[in-house]
């Protein structure tokens, strides 16, 4: 048992003891967040889970549609009708008590459905107010999401992810690498009867604080899911206090993949683990370590020790590229994702037949059927303890639809538009956001410059994270329209797919200078960025260019044309009138 | 039911616990938004704050939570009236802080035909919602930002007529609803809409603790508290009944509170410094200010509780300004330094 845990840094091992981990303690630790795409690896991951966990305990699928009624419980239809009064179906969440709920596909799961999650996980149970119900049940879960996003910012919910003790990515690992360990159910059992009496000693707690801030992570929940986790870990390996190496475990597990810097170990004392793939030369040193003791000292070191040797090789380039986009320190890339159908708004009920498309509201449907009922059963020959609904009963919801539309900013960044217009455009960003907000749009702001167009901030509705996105672009380098145009063209591919209107706003000065293929050289570029106007013109996606050249350019117009897109030449312009004069065009008001 | 953590033991989040503190000695400051980042207490301190409440009287048998003392009753049961010419009877009940759960039907939260005396008995009925058990007490919305938005129209109309009219299925009826609203929320999933946000009276912005000692703090007593929760909550129970007490003084002492014209007029000029719109802003402020000096046991509202009260009160209500980056809290403060020095 011990061999498997201690020094060995393999990331299939670690995935083991993590499985391990939440069956000791389900809602304790949380539960995993696991990315990985479907196949061998994570399936043997997940029969490793389900053989580790007490068979007793429910390991309930949650489809990614969930829908609220199953979710959290309501009306038992069948039953309801037989014993002629409502009678509770218990949801998913309450089902699943003591044990696990597993989610593919967490990255789109809705906003709603996270919420509940969450709900349950911080407070172990469901509240139901829903069907002319009100309970309360237990629902003390650990949650296994697997996160089967591709892109970089095609993610689980922060909100989830934050209240899920162990980050699992599952992505590099081999079937050849996912041999059998030794961990067996028995281990398990017997480390749940004795996680009770766990003892840890508050230099633990101290130590996984202090790992926590070295490390940069925003939410305290972090700590306290490593402490659950080192406390499993104890009972795991049969002890009954926690000691320096569980610590050091769960800093591995549950600290180092939240990590958004990396810590300052002095080196001169060597790490547990001795090939520490990139310690910084900064001997900055923290400023938060005068009054410690000795002792604390030392086990917050190897703690930090052991998080920072496991934090992947690689994440402070993405993190140097991270903040780059956003200036902020706990930035999620949530909303994007969380493209909820919005089922519309309920217009309340009418009479009428479920057909199709009319969604039978069943309250609605018995509510109305009630009062007949005893007149009912007098006409029958024999009396029957039934409810009796008849073809008139039947109500159907109606939905007020109402499309979001999703404005996406193409914003030209590159040299050739001066900086000042790059401002400029920026404030006519923020006015035309806090114009989409008020009617509850959303935007979604691309930067391009150099070779690269690059999605700065994914569909938002929220003005914070878009305003402080858009104060980080920097400007500078060639000017890439092609690939903006085909990035823009795929965003609102996405948008659409999701059901909902996407309107593209170009706004550039048309002065293409890299190609499609990242070389420079004017003709080529403007050849690619007519092909690609051409390709976008021909979706029907509704455009916009804004010509944001000192004269108008001839270029931008062509562009537009190609597009199949509104132009609009504004030379000097200022934010307030940009968004004016897109407002104006009534394009981002067109379809609601 | 899962016990909650004690107030008194929430580390940290002063302005956040003040809040709440004010909101429950004067319900008319109309309700508290608390917004930040992810794991900072905030649904926490919202359930302590109910299990540290005092009681109040309700008459007997009433679901609409009717107060004994009140002139006359207006709840859909007439409960005053059913008891005839004798003294109104009441009983002491706990102030009711009832949970808004995000996917709740409009069925419960209005409150609707009661379906089993319907099936059964074939009754019409009517079956209370959340708004009626809300009435007196506090409604709690987490994820505030993340509520339906037919939802949301239905509370705004209900929060500034205090009065829930309920017309479906046959059931016409209308009862008292007043309530203090508490929404929580992160503003990275969402924002809130306007029209809700002003129904807020006090709004508070959360952060999570970055000083080592705090979290160490904040996760020693979590740990605590899950380990032995009767334990912990006995080790923290004098601390809980003393801020009872206080909030019961303040309560009582609030109708004492002198507010004069000198304090009237420093809430004015902050809010035509700031330029907020309407009155909302200056009557808040005076009101938070005066539950303030309350608590605070002191004789009249002076500079000092309104310069506490100041960026809670004002800092939502600020016209929205893409283009300046300064959030609205440095604004408030930088305005109140201004006019505080003169």
């Amino acid at each position: 048992m011990n061999d498997d845990r201690a020094p060995q840094l393999s990331p299939w091992a670690d995935a083991c003891v993590a499985a391990a981990l939440v069956a000791v303690d389900p809602h304790g630790v949380g539960g995993a967040l696991v990315r990985a795409l479907p196949g061998p690896v994570r399936d043997r991951w997940l029969d490793l889970l389900r053989s580790l966990l007490p068979p007793a305990l429910p390991l309930r699928r949650l489809p990614a549609h969930v829908t609220d009624d199953r979710l959290l419980g309501g009306l038992d239809l069948a039953a309801t009708l037989q014993a002629g009064r409502p009678v509770a179906e218990r949801g998913l969440l309450a089902e699943a008590d003591g044990g696990i709920v597993l989610m593919a596909m967490a990255e789109r799961a809705t906003p709603s459905s996270i919420a509940h999650l969450g709900a349950a996980l911080d407070r172990g149970e469901v509240i139901l107010e829903r069907d002319g119900l009100a309970m309360r049940l237990l629902a003390r879960i650990g949650v296994v999401a697997f996160d089967e996003g591709v892109a970089d910012d095609e993610r689980a919910a922060p909100a989830l992810a934050d209240r899920l003790g162990f980050h699992l990515d599952l992505h590099r690992i081999t079937v050849r690498d996912a041999i059998d360990l030794e961990l067996d159910p028995e281990t398990v059992a017997m480390a749940r009867e004795r996680l009770r009496e766990v003892t840890l000693a508050d230099d633990v707690i101290e130590a996984l604080c202090g790992a926590s801030l070295a490390l940069g992570i925003a939410s305290v929940r972090a700590a306290i899911l490593a402490l659950r986790v080192a406390r499993a870990a104890a009972a795991l390996d049969g002890r009954e206090a926690v000691e320096a190496a569980d610590a050091a475990l769960a800093a591995r597990l549950v600290l180092a993949p939240r990590a958004t810097q990396l810590p300052f170990v002095e080196s001169d004392e060597p790490p547990a683990d001795d090939d520490t793939p990139d310690d910084p030369p900064d001997d900055q040193e923290g400023e938060e370590q005068e009054a410690q003791p000795e002792e604390v000292q030392r086990l917050e070191d190897m703690v930090l020790a052991a998080a920072a040797a496991a934090i992947p090789e690689g994440l402070l380039a993405m993190l140097r590229l991270e903040s780059l986009r956003r200036s902020g320190r706990s930035a999620g890339t949530a909303g994007a994702f969380q493209a909820s159908k919005l089922r519309g708004r309920p217009l309340g009920t009418r009479r009428g037949l479920p057909r199709a498309g009319a969604r039978l509201n069943l309250v609605e449907t018995l509510r109305a059927a009630a009062p007949w009922q005893p007149l009912r059963r007098q006409e029958r020959p024999r009396p029957v303890q039934r409810v009796e609904v008849r073809q008139d009963d039947f109500r159907v919801t109606r939905f007020k639809q109402r499309t979001e539309s999703t404005a996406i900013f193409a914003v030209d960044a590159s040299g050739s538009s001066a900086l000042h217009r790059l401002a400029e455009a920026k404030g006519a960003v923020e006015l035309l956001l806090a114009d989409c907000y008020v009617r509850r749009d959303r935007v979604s702001v691309l930067a391009f410059r150099g070779a690269l167009a690059e999605l700065v901030l994914p569909p938002t509705r929220s003005l914070a994270r878009a305003k402080r996105t858009l104060g980080g672009i920097p400007g500078g380098g060639g000017t890439p329209i092609a690939t903006a145009i085909d990035t823009a063209r795929d965003l609102a591919d996405q948008v659409r797919r999701a059901g909902q209107t996407p309107v593209v706003v170009l706004l550039t000065d048309g002065r293409a200078n890299v190609a499609r293929d990242g070389t420079g050289g004017r003709a080529q570029a403007h050849a690619d960025a007519m092909r690609s106007a051409r390709s976008i013109g021909e979706t029907g996606i509704m455009c916009l260019v804004i010509d944001t050249s000192a004269k108008p350019e001839p270029k931008a117009r062509e562009l537009a044309d190609a597009m199949g897109a509104h132009y609009l030449a504004l030379p000097r312009a200022d934010a307030a009138m940009l968004s004016a004069a897109v407002r104006s065009t009534g394009v981002l008001e067109g379809r609601r | 039911m899962a016990l909650a953590f004690p107030f008194s033991a929430i580390v940290g989040q002063d302005e956040m616990k003040l809040a709440l503190l004010i909101a429950a000695v004067d319900p008319s400051v109309g309700g508290v938004l608390v917004f930040g980042d992810r794991g900072t207490g905030k649904s926490t301190a919202v359930r302590a704050l109910a299990a540290l409440l005092p009681v109040m009287k309700v008459v007997n048998g009433c679901r609409y939570n009717c107060d004994p003392n009140a002139p006359a009753s207006q709840c859909a049961q007439d409960c005053t009236a059913r008891q005839g010419d004798h003294a109104v009877k009441g009983h002491k009940a706990p102030v009711p802080v009832v949970d808004l759960p995000l996917g709740a039907t409009e069925d419960r939260v209005v409150g609707a035909l009661d379906l089993e005396r319907a099936l059964t008995q074939g009754e019409k009925a009517f079956e209370p919602g959340l708004l009626a058990r809300a009435h007196r007490g506090f409604l709690y919305i987490d994820e505030v930002n993340l509520l339906e938005d037919h939802l949301v129209d239905l509370l705004l109309d209900v929060a500034a007529s205090g009065e829930n009219v309920v017309e479906r299925e046959g059931v016409s009826i209308r009862h008292p609803a007043r309530f203090v609203l508490i929404g929580s929320g992160n503003p990275e999933e969402g924002e809130l809409r306007p029209q809700l946000l002003d129904r807020f009276g006090l709004s508070v912005e959360v952060k999570t603790p970055t000083d080592l000692k705090t979290r160490i703090e904040v996760v020693r007593r979590r740990d605590a508290f899950e380990r032995d929760p009767e334990a912990f909550l006995e080790h923290w129970k004098r601390q809980d009944a003393k801020v009872r007490r206080k909030l019961e003084k303040a309560k009582d002492h609030l109708a004492d509170v002198r507010v004069d014209d000198h304090a009237l007029t420093r809430a004015a000029e902050l809010c035509m410094a700031l330029g907020t719109d309407g009155l909302r802003g200056e009557l808040t402020l005076i009101r938070a200010a005066r539950a303030l000096a309350s608590l605070e046991g002191a004789e009249a509202v002076e500079d000092a509780h309104l310069q506490r009260v100041a960026a809670p009160a004002l800092r939502h209500r600020l016209r929205r300004n893409p283009l300046d980056d300064s959030g609205s809290t440095t604004r408030v403060e930088r305005a109140v330094e201004e006019l505080f020095a003169a």
